[in-house]
């Protein structure tokens, strides 16, 4: 037996044994997914025990070093991994942004005393990061951001305003883009800093959203004193992290769409629509959009998979991961606009215990944020012309 | 398994694209087309494909074959789709070979499968009746006549029939349409009594055939398989047929985007390049993609019919309706990209575009293969 077949048996058997059934279920509400921090708290027990069995074992990012807290597994591994998870139907013990954007960033750009402070603490849940990216007149065009870091002896001084920071109210720390060099070009100013959310100088205010909820924050920045040492790459490089993070975080937002939540939607469809004698649902129509979306959706989970073996082969092309989060995001939309169809009048419910507070409008709602954070449809549509297609002026 | 080709396939690849294009290009196509060509297609070719082993390819290694997968042969039929070459291999060196390596006896084998690989015979499948496909809808009867059968009944759209040694017959000896059961696969030569052949000029300057069967005999050695039971049989057939269409399909659409792309960048209006102008960057951008994520999907479908052939329905579903509706929108968008010159006939891109259309009835289109996979997850 080779040794990726013995990993794999070994793989599936401390699976088997460790996660605890309830952590098999989909997940159906925010609570079931466990984001980590300094003020977290556990929404059950098995989350907590399989969370804290994962963390031992360094699986919350098992394709880290072990030295940061990680798994230290190579590629074939960590897919090996996850593909078994996934037939298990295990939910991911930990859900951050620093597992999915801080950390790969800080392993290529980080010095060795940040990945130290950092990681680690990322790796065991302990601290929570949010994003301070897009500003009031910096969204699509992100890099004429005004937030201003001045220095001043061994701190930067730090002035302005980011928007739809997520979550930056349950944050402990931010990954944060300021101008260090307000007379340089707009790309060429730019710095990657690092700071502790309970800084002085440092507010936030949540943002009501169309779903009724507030994932999103305001975040004022107030003559807010960091270390220059928390500076992440070279002072004014920092566009090169914040596009190398970029790529990462649209990655994850890509994998919504090939994420299986729930139940599937043929069985969502039957229980409003009803089913004919042979089973199929009564609606034809919505039947054709169903299995025209599983098709894009399988698809799209192929290409994923494949984006990852381009990579390990060397062949992949850096702009790709623009293509996958065009895709996942407008697929995700997809997903929710059938689930509504096929609730009909029932998913149109938004206070009822028998809706769980309108879950599913809210949940529609939200995923129509999809395609604007992390980059815009439009925004991934130039990345892809220009540097896949090399079309002109673009 | 990596979901990328490994190097004995990218090697394949290279060498297939390397007589391809150098042997039939567009213009290949165009010549035969407009000479109103018996044949269809290149004899001289179809040796040089033997010669190269692409013949054997699916043939098993005892058979005089190089006993290699779906992913080696659709790494042939995408090449095939870049050039649109009109060629046997899907008929014989795919179809037919799978046909006879999975379901045929000892000594069928031994008959026809040493001369599909060396070029010598030429094979079809006569499955569909109707305008569409639908294979459990098959009505042909095959009556118990002596020692053998008695076929009756018309196949229409039976690719390369009207050059083919020897036919692949699905037919009826039991059950009712729309039943799985009761299908049986013959095997019949096209010159036996009864058989009429009619050549179909097609849209796409392919070949294709109806064939009537009007009480043929065939006699017992020329059941493919075991009576009644040839569903299961056909089905896998056909889903390796499926793969390598969806294959060419992905071939065809890469070109015909690469020619469009390569359109945007030269073509002035207004004073600048057309590819300056965003909405066609965004639609050549979303035709990328969907080209890329279906290019995924159809080499998972060939992986998985070569390692798990059973369990392959529903990734073959999602391949061929993807490569269906990926080349509809490549073949559209090329035409119109290119203006008033997609509409004429000099230029090639109208041969993508009646290609693609007659790739998507084959062995089932998108609706077709969504339903399919509707039924297989219950819903």
């Amino acid at each position: 037996m080779s040794d990726l077949e013995n990993f794999r048996r070994e793989t599936r058997a401390w699976l088997e044994a460790n996660c605890p059934p309830e952590m098999r279920r989909p997940m159906t509400s925010d609570e079931d997914t466990f984001w980590g921090g300094r003020n977290t708290k556990f929404s059950s027990e098995p989350q907590r025990v399989w969370f804290e069995r994962m963390r031992d074992k360094g699986w919350t990012v098992p394709h880290w070093p072990k030295e940061y807290g990680g798994g230290g597994l190579d590629p074939e591994e960590t897919k090996i991994m996850r593909q078994e998870m996934a037939a298990l139907g295990a939910r991911s013990p930990l859900t951050s942004f620093g597992i999915s954007m801080l950390g790969p960033a800080l392993l290529k750009y980080g010095t060795d005393a940040q990945k130290k402070e950092h990681l680690p603490k990322i790796a065991a849940g302990l601290i929570r990061w949010c994003q301070g990216y897009s500003e009031p007149n910096a969204g699509s065009d992100l890099a004429s951001l005004q937030t201003r870091a001045e220095s001043d002896g061994d701190d930067f001084i730090i002035n302005g305003q980011k928007i739809w920071t997520s979550y930056a109210n349950f944050a402990d720390w931010i990954f944060c883009l300021v101008r260090t060099d307000p007379s340089a070009k707009k790309h060429d100013g730019i710095s990657f800093i690092l700071f502790d959310m309970a800084s002085k100088g440092v507010s936030t205010k949540p943002i009501l959203l169309i779903s009724g909820r507030s994932p999103f924050c305001e975040t004022f920045f107030d003559n807010v004193r960091v270390p220059k040492a928390n500076l992440v790459g070279t002072v004014n490089r920092g566009w090169d992290v914040a596009k190398y993070l970029l790529q990462h975080e649209r990655a994850m937002i890509s994998g919504m769409g090939e994420r299986g939540v729930g139940r599937p939607l043929g069985q969502v469809a039957a229980d409003s629509v009803g089913t004919d004698e042979q089973g199929r649902l009564e609606d034809p129509m919505l039947r054709g959009q169903i299995a025209t979306f599983e098709i894009d959706e399988a698809a799209l989970a192929c290409a994923a998979e494949r984006a990852v073996d381009l990579a390990k082969a060397g062949q992949a092309h850096p702009a790709f991961s623009s293509a996958m989060k065009y895709y996942g995001t407008e697929l995700n939309k997809r997903r929710y606009e059938i689930l509504m169809s096929a609730g009909g009048v029932d998913a149109l419910e938004w206070e009822s215990e028998r809706s769980k507070g309108g879950a599913r409008p809210r949940a529609w709602l939200r995923t129509k944020a999809n395609s604007i954070e992390g980059g815009t449809s439009e925004v991934m549509l130039g990345i892809v012309a220009k540097r896949i297609l090399d079309l002109p002026g673009a | 398994m990596a979901l990328v080709l490994n190097e004995e396939q990218t090697m394949l690849r290279d060498s297939a694209r390397g007589l391809i294009s150098d042997k039939a290009p567009v213009s290949h196509l165009r010549q035969l087309r407009d000479s109103n060509d018996a044949t269809g297609f290149s004899r001289d070719l179809w040796k040089a494909f033997a010669e190269m082993g692409f013949c054997g390819l699916l043939v098993p290694e005892n058979f005089g074959g190089s006993g290699l997968g779906c992913v080696e042969a659709g790494v042939v039929m995408e090449e095939i789709g870049r050039t649109l070459m009109p060629s046997p291999f899907l008929s014989t060196a795919v179809v037919a070979a799978s046909a006879l390596s999975r379901g045929g006896s000892a000594a069928q084998k031994s008959e026809y499968l040493p001369k599909i690989s060396d070029g010598s015979l030429l094979a079809a499948l006569a499955v569909d009746e109707g305008a569409k496909h639908r294979p459990l809808q098959t009505k042909m009867q095959a009556a118990r006549s002596g020692n053998g059968f008695r076929l009756n009944g018309a196949k229409a759209f039976v690719v390369d029939g009207h050059t083919a040694d020897l036919l692949v017959v699905a037919a009826r000896t039991a059950g009712a349409a729309g039943e799985r059961e009761g299908l049986t696969l013959f095997l019949v030569d096209p010159k036996s009594k009864g058989i009429e052949t009619e050549r179909t000029a097609m849209v796409d300057s392919h070949n294709a055939a109806r064939v009537v069967f009007d009480n043929v005999e065939v006699n017992a050695d020329g059941v493919l398989g075991e009576v009644d039971q040839g569903g299961a049989l056909l089905e896998g057939v056909l889903n390796i047929a499926r793969g390598g269409v969806a294959s060419e399909m992905v071939g065809l659409s890469e070109e015909v985007f690469g020619r469009t792309v390569g359109y945007l960048r030269e073509r002035k209006q207004f004073g600048k390049l057309i590819g300056e102008f965003q909405a066609l960057q965004h639609r050549a951008a979303q035709l990328c993609i969907e080209i890329e994520i279906t290019r995924a999907a159809v080499l998972k479908a060939l992986q998985t019919l070569d390692g798990n052939f059973e369990k392959a329905g529903a990734a073959v579903a999602v391949a061929k309706a993807r490569a269906g509706s990926t080349a509809t929108l490549a073949v559209q968008e090329g035409v119109q990209m290119h203006g008033g010159m997609g509409m004429t006939d000099q230029f090639d891109i109208g041969f993508f575009m009646k290609r693609a259309r007659v790739c998507q009835e084959l062995f089932g289109d998108t609706n077709f293969h969504a339903d399919q996979l509707a039924r297989m997850k219950n819903y």
